[in-house]
């Protein structure tokens, strides 16, 4: 129950594959100030190991992971 | 003061599967805020050229038509099938919604992925830099790939 922090920005994943989610979650990132909260929505599976290593070597963090049927939600908070 | 957690990637092969594992690495290098170099060389080169045939002299041309190069143009590493492979690996490619190579190439390029192109064995298969896409950055010898490779922390060669 991680929806009560609200998203600054959403951002659609839903049938894109890797590399690209991570390219598009970096680039939203990018646009976001410190403290910013953005939530993707995918459908690629891989994106659940994916995101989170791209938010440990980015320095960003994963504020919640949910998975409806084929959808996967995100929640990342920009660190820095 | 240069960071020295950078992403190198030599290209040695020209094969589709490869260059797209290539390519695939070096966005994901890049999504994550790493300076990447890619270093194309020998049969990698055809990744960065423009596809049109190439070559001076006999051997030259020869080699340019029969080892034609351009994104578009190569091959998989195996079930190539003169061709037919390439084309399969394409439509399986499509039909699973993965991007393109010439897109992933592109997104590289775009997110600031710098190319360089090996100047020898550009002289030995007589490619000339008018040959490679325009984003090519220049093109170097190994001095110039291991001046990159001293500041990065992951080099790759495939």
């Amino acid at each position: 129950m991680s929806q009560e922090i609200k998203a600054d920005v959403k951002l659609n994943l839903e049938g894109l594959l890797c590399p690209i989610p991570v390219v598009k979650v970096s680039q939203a990132i990018k646009n976001l100030a410190v403290g910013g909260v953005l939530e993707a929505t995918a459908t690629d599976p891989g994106v659940l190991a994916d995101i989170p290593a791209w938010a440990k070597s980015t320095g960003n963090e994963v504020l919640s992971i949910e998975r409806q049927s084929k959808v996967i939600t995100f929640l990342i908070k920009k660190v820095k | 003061m240069e960071k020295n957690d950078g992403v190198t990637i030599i290209v040695f092969s020209g094969e589709m599967d490869k260059v797209f594992a290539a390519f695939s690495i070096a966005i994901g290098a890049a999504a994550a805020g790493k300076e990447t170099n890619m270093f194309f060389t020998f049969w990698g080169v055809k990744a960065i050229q423009k596809g049109n045939l190439t070559g001076k002299g006999f051997f030259g041309r020869m080699m340019g038509l029969m080892n034609r190069g351009g994104i578009n143009t190569i091959g998989p590493s195996r079930f190539n099938f003169g061709g037919i492979g390439r084309w399969m690996f394409k439509y399986m490619m499509k039909s699973h919604k993965v991007t393109l190579l010439e897109e992933l190439r592109k997104t590289a390029i775009d997110l600031g992925v710098k190319l360089l192109a090996c100047e020898v064995s550009m002289q030995v298969m007589e490619i000339d830099a008018d040959d490679l896409i325009d984003e090519v950055e220049k093109s170097c010898g190994v001095a110039t790939m291991l001046e990159k490779a001293f500041h990065s922390q992951v080099t790759l060669f495939i």
